[in-house]
């Protein structure tokens, strides 16, 4: 496995705060880049990282642009030799966090917060009105389509049903109740682990 | 026990006290977000602590999915941002970041086999599901907030079925469908917006 040097770090840098301008619709929409940038291309991160990576962030609460810190945190301890390479490996895997996460947070971060800031103070010009008019409706929608999306990436009916099922089951159950969100993430996982999902 | 109201009661909004406020308020949302923290963002913020309407908090968040960046990120600096400002806006990122982060880190770090292991995927598995009905459940609350829009509900939901068929059936890239339905969208609603504009100005001349 090849090892980053200090202009790889930089070339990483720049890859991922250029993905981060890219990334409409989720960062999540640029891992097929970066699996092709930090696996196939450079090396950094074998296969089973990349893919172990993406599931801890999942199983982890918080916003799904995490997968990119623990992405950081692999790249590092890889440079530092592996969990086997004590401190300095633990050091360069907080670095790769610090790279990997402003990277991936900076450009998109200041454009949002510029673009938001402008619109607030031109919140009567007839454009913005119009955007916001305009785009609540698609928003909306992309929100049901996402829902859809997810649970219909497991496409068996026979053996899927189930999966179907508890998602039909949640969104009627937020929809018309206030029971607590994390009672119905722990129910569905331990609906998983006992398999009957 | 009163009659469940089926209408939404016109509560005052509420803002955060302050900075830690906004910190401790979205640590504590990103804590309960498993598979998603856009789902618990509507129930916290609109529902419970009312910091936002339903009309407000589909703007943000159309804002917030059109910028480039994780959109619930964006979304708390935009909501930050409101109230204190830049310092405001880095209270709500520090407080969306920070514990998960730790906490997903020492994940890597302590049981980075436990991903691989039947339990855990079949656990994942099953969150997934449920984190799929949260998000679609949170677009049909937010349907309501349509009803205030100017283009008038058939027009939205003719609008709404579509990019549904784009994205959920035709599986259309997201940026085509944002810059093609949505930037038709937009034109229409501009125009509707003229003649909103023309009119006010009429009645409040004669």
């Amino acid at each position: 496995m090849m090892l980053p040097t200090p202009a790889n770090w930089l070339d990483l840098f720049t890859h991922f705060a250029s993905l981060s301008l890219l990334a409409v619709g989720g960062a999540i929409t640029t891992a097929p880049d970066m699996h092709r940038y930090l696996v196939l291309q450079n090396g950094w991160l074998s296969e089973a990282q990349f893919t172990s990576s993406i599931a801890i962030s999942q199983a982890a609460p918080g916003p799904n642009v995490l997968f990119v810190a623990v992405l950081g945190w692999n790249v590092g301890l890889n440079a530092g030799g592996g969990p086997s390479g004590g401190w300095v490996a633990w050091a360069l895997a907080l670095f790769g966090v610090l790279v990997t996460m402003v990277a991936i947070l900076l450009p998109s971060s200041v454009l949002t917060y510029t673009a938001t800031r402008w619109a607030h103070q031109n919140r009567e010009l007839r454009a913005v009105r119009a955007f916001k008019t305009g785009m609540a409706p698609i928003v909306i929608a992309l929100l049901i389509a996402t829902g859809w999306l997810l649970t219909g990436s497991h496409e068996h009916p026979a053996r899927d049903w189930p999966l179907w099922l508890l998602t039909a089951v949640t969104t009627v159950l937020v929809w018309r109740t206030k029971m607590h969100l994390l009672w119905m993430i722990g129910a569905g996982g331990l609906l998983g682990a006992l398999g009957l999902v | 026990m009163p009659p469940a109201q089926t209408t939404p009661d016109p509560l005052p909004l509420q803002h955060p006290q302050s900075k830690t406020d906004l910190f401790v308020s979205f640590t504590w949302l990103a804590l309960q977000g498993f598979g998603g923290v856009l789902a618990v963002v509507q129930r916290e913020l609109v529902e419970k602590k009312r910091w936002m309407s339903r009309e407000q908090f589909v703007e943000d968040w159309a804002v917030a999915q059109i910028m480039p960046g994780p959109n619930v990120v964006n979304l708390s600096m935009m909501i930050g941002g409101r109230y204190f400002g830049l310092p405001g806006a880095l209270a709500a990122l520090a407080g969306m970041l920070t514990a998960p982060m730790v906490l997903v880190l020492l994940l890597a770090a302590l049981y980075g086999s436990v991903a691989d292991s039947a339990v855990a995927q079949n656990a994942l598995r099953g969150m997934g599901a449920v984190a799929a009905g949260l998000i679609a459940a949170t677009g049909i609350k937010l349907i309501g907030a349509l009803d205030k829009n100017a283009m008038g509900m058939g027009v939205c939901v003719f609008l709404a079925v579509i990019t549904f068929v784009a994205i959920g059936l035709l599986r259309w890239p997201l940026l085509w469908v944002l810059l093609g339905i949505g930037g038709g969208a937009c034109l229409w609603a501009y125009r509707v917006l003229s003649d909103v504009d023309a009119d006010r100005q009429k009645k409040a001349q004669g």
